[in-house]
């Protein structure tokens, strides 16, 4: 259940001649030589980098919209002869969305909003169902009781349910989205926090701690934190995959993002109708959200095996 | 183990309270009067008056909530600020069209997940094994319903195979069990279908695998049990698990089929609710989620009870 502890002090005999090394050294060997592990990792770097440079490297103003040029066809082989001028050619390698704003650009802009959506509701829902779930578990009694039977509530909603009822229910806009997206994923921290606890504080080293006289914030901080600190983590990584989904998917019904923003989810509502005439320029808000997606789901399964986590 | 149903079944009680005053609280979680929607901004005070007292929103919280609950709980819902019907009739119409859709992709989306994980958790590090968690892990990656319009575009528009939108022929709003309909369903079935394809065939994988490194089977093999006898013993230890996340899956389905039901036009519980947050039409909003959510908050019993019939470990515990 818990994370294993740094466990190198018991040195047998045989292993006596290698040096030992800490349990944060051991982590990192294994993800260097995790190749898909340091793939993702690597993607995603990519990606955040672009979105983060955006106004630099970006080769259009996200917002201006041309209507001559617009739903110009995704490639370079493709986009000959649409126009006289051959620089116009390479101007949009993406091709245009509905108003003529270039596709390259809004997918660069784009990474800004859907990254930052999709990583601040599983951060905010860290930091509270972490501190919930890990008070439950460790004053047990009344307290657990109603904060886990309150959490039950909760669970009785579907997710994108859920979601969509708080997003609906407030109304438009990225905030109203964050805070729904953060309802939606404390529940799931609080109780994975709880359970971790609960049975992190009945270990016998926790007793001989209080036993030695130490107090219970220190043995909370010492012994408690450090241990359930790991498990926690690695649960709310493989949140936000689901967490990206599903603020592009409140932005594609209209609920997060609005226009004229750009956001991936946002972006693949307005391209809808263009599924007749463009299609694959319609799809490629979409593609950016299923790799990013799939990049952060593979690199928690990689940090979860390389901590060696069970939840 | 009847005590345990018993204190189980009860315990639907306090959760149930609690749904109901999360979705009563809704209305006053919204920004504005909630009258705003009925009313018009210049609209005489008694005018507004006689509404809120006609509406009930002059009385305090506490009785609002408890006249709420005592007319939903007698079926009546209220009715739909948008079209004046009664919520109940409209939600009526369009959960067996939700309820279809869930159970066609609950069978494709189990199906394969159950074939994909087993395969997966006996050949383990195989190239089977490898291929099988790369489809499970593009399902529960995949934007779902950017999926949807992949295949909308694959199939409608460039093969022009099968429909694109709605339940069947122009104008049709419910299941007619024609084959015309049959090919309605098709791509937003098999849309919903691969978030539940891949957390099955996770789950199962896991599971196989884990059961398959226990001692048991180790005995049960040198005791010189046929492979397929072997197996019997394997899916006996596996089912208890898997029944419990299909039925959570399905579940998700019902209440998650909103995305894919607004990609398809699919008239369901989704679209209803997709129409009544635009509209601002705060008894629909209520209403479909009070029932989807007692929807699943019964199935999560279900779930509890069967799952307690078929493992002997956990009525034990």
């Amino acid at each position: 259940m818990a994370a294993q502890p740094p466990a190198p002090a018991i040195a047998t005999s045989a292993s006596a001649a290698t040096p030992t090394r800490g349990y944060w050294a051991t982590v990192g060997r294994r993800l260097m030589r995790d190749r898909v592990t340091m793939a993702c990792a690597l993607v995603l770097a990519l990606i955040l980098l672009a979105a983060l440079l955006a106004p630099l490297i970006a080769p259009h103003d996200p917002f201006l919209g041309r209507m001559p040029r617009r739903l110009r066809p995704f490639g370079i082989l493709n986009s000959l002869g649409m126009s006289d001028n051959p620089r116009a050619i390479l101007e949009h390698p993406f091709g245009t969305d509905e108003l003529g704003r270039d596709m390259l650009t809004r997918i660069l802009y784009g990474g800004r909003l859907s990254l930052f959506m999709g990583v601040t509701p599983v951060f905010n829902a860290l930091v509270i169902g972490g501190l919930l779930g890990i008070v439950a578990g460790f004053l047990g009694g009344w307290v657990n009781t109603l904060i886990m039977r309150t959490i039950d509530v909760f669970y009785a909603f579907p997710s994108v349910l859920l979601a969509i009822a708080i997003s609906g229910t407030l109304g438009a806009g990225i905030v109203n989205a964050i805070v729904s997206l953060t309802v939606v994923f404390i529940p799931p921290i609080v109780r994975v926090s709880e359970s971790v606890t609960t049975s992190v504080r009945t270990l016998d080293y926790v007793d001989a701690a209080r036993a030695s006289g130490l107090g219970t914030l220190s043995i909370l901080r010492v012994h408690v934190l450090r241990n359930v600190f790991g498990p926690i983590f690695i649960y709310a990584t493989s949140l936000i995959s689901v967490s990206i989904i599903l603020a592009s998917g409140l932005s594609f019904l209209g609920l997060g993002v609005e226009p004229p923003n750009a956001e991936w989810g946002l972006m693949l509502n307005t391209l809808r109708p263009a599924i007749y005439t463009r299609p694959e320029v319609a799809a490629l808000p979409g593609f950016a959200i299923l790799v990013t997606s799939v990049c952060f789901n593979l690199l928690s399964d990689g940090l979860r095996s390389a901590m060696d986590v069970r939840i | 183990m009847l005590t345990f149903l018993i204190r189980r079944i009860l315990y639907v009680v306090p959760i149930a309270i609690g749904v109901t005053f999360f979705v009563f609280s809704l209305v006053h979680l919204a920004p504005g009067d909630p009258l705003s929607a009925v009313v018009a901004g210049d609209a005489p005070r008694e005018v507004v008056d006689m509404l809120r007292a006609a509406y009930g929103f002059d009385q305090p919280m506490i009785v609002q909530y408890l006249r709420w609950v005592a007319r939903a709980l007698s079926g009546d819902l209220g009715r739909s600020l948008a079209t004046g019907r009664p919520v109940a009739a409209e939600m009526f119409a369009a959960i067996g069209n939700s309820v279809l859709l869930a159970f066609l992709a609950a069978a494709i989306g189990f199906t394969l997940g159950a074939i994909l994980g087993g395969i997966a958790g006996y050949a383990q590090s195989s190239w089977l094994d490898k291929l099988a968690s790369l489809i499970a892990i593009l399902g529960v990656s995949v934007p779902h319903y950017w999926l949807g319009m992949v295949l909308v575009i694959l199939f409608s528009v460039n093969m022009n195979a099968l429909p694109a939108i709605g339940i069947g022929p122009a104008g049709s709003a419910f299941w007619l069990w024609t084959r015309t309909d049959w090919s309605h369903a098709i791509l937003p079935a098999v849309t919903l279908s691969v978030i539940p394809m891949g957390i099955v065939t996770r789950t199962v994988r896991a599971t196989v695998a884990e059961t398959l490194a226990m001692e048991f089977v180790q005995a049960l093999k040198a005791k010189g049990l046929p492979g397929h006898a072997v197996l019997l013993h394997v899916v006996r230890n596996v089912a208890p698990v898997c029944l419990a996340v299909m039925g959570l899956q399905f579940g998700y389905l019902l209440g998650g089929s909103i995305l894919v039901e607004t990609v398809f036009s699919w008239p369901g519980t989704g679209f209803l609710l997709n129409d009544a947050i635009f509209r601002r039409d705060i008894p629909m909003l209520q209403g479909v989620i009070l029932v989807l959510a007692m929807f699943f908050v019964l199935l999560n019993l279900l779930v509890d009870i069967v799952q307690t019939l078929v493992d002997p470990r956990i009525r034990r515990g």
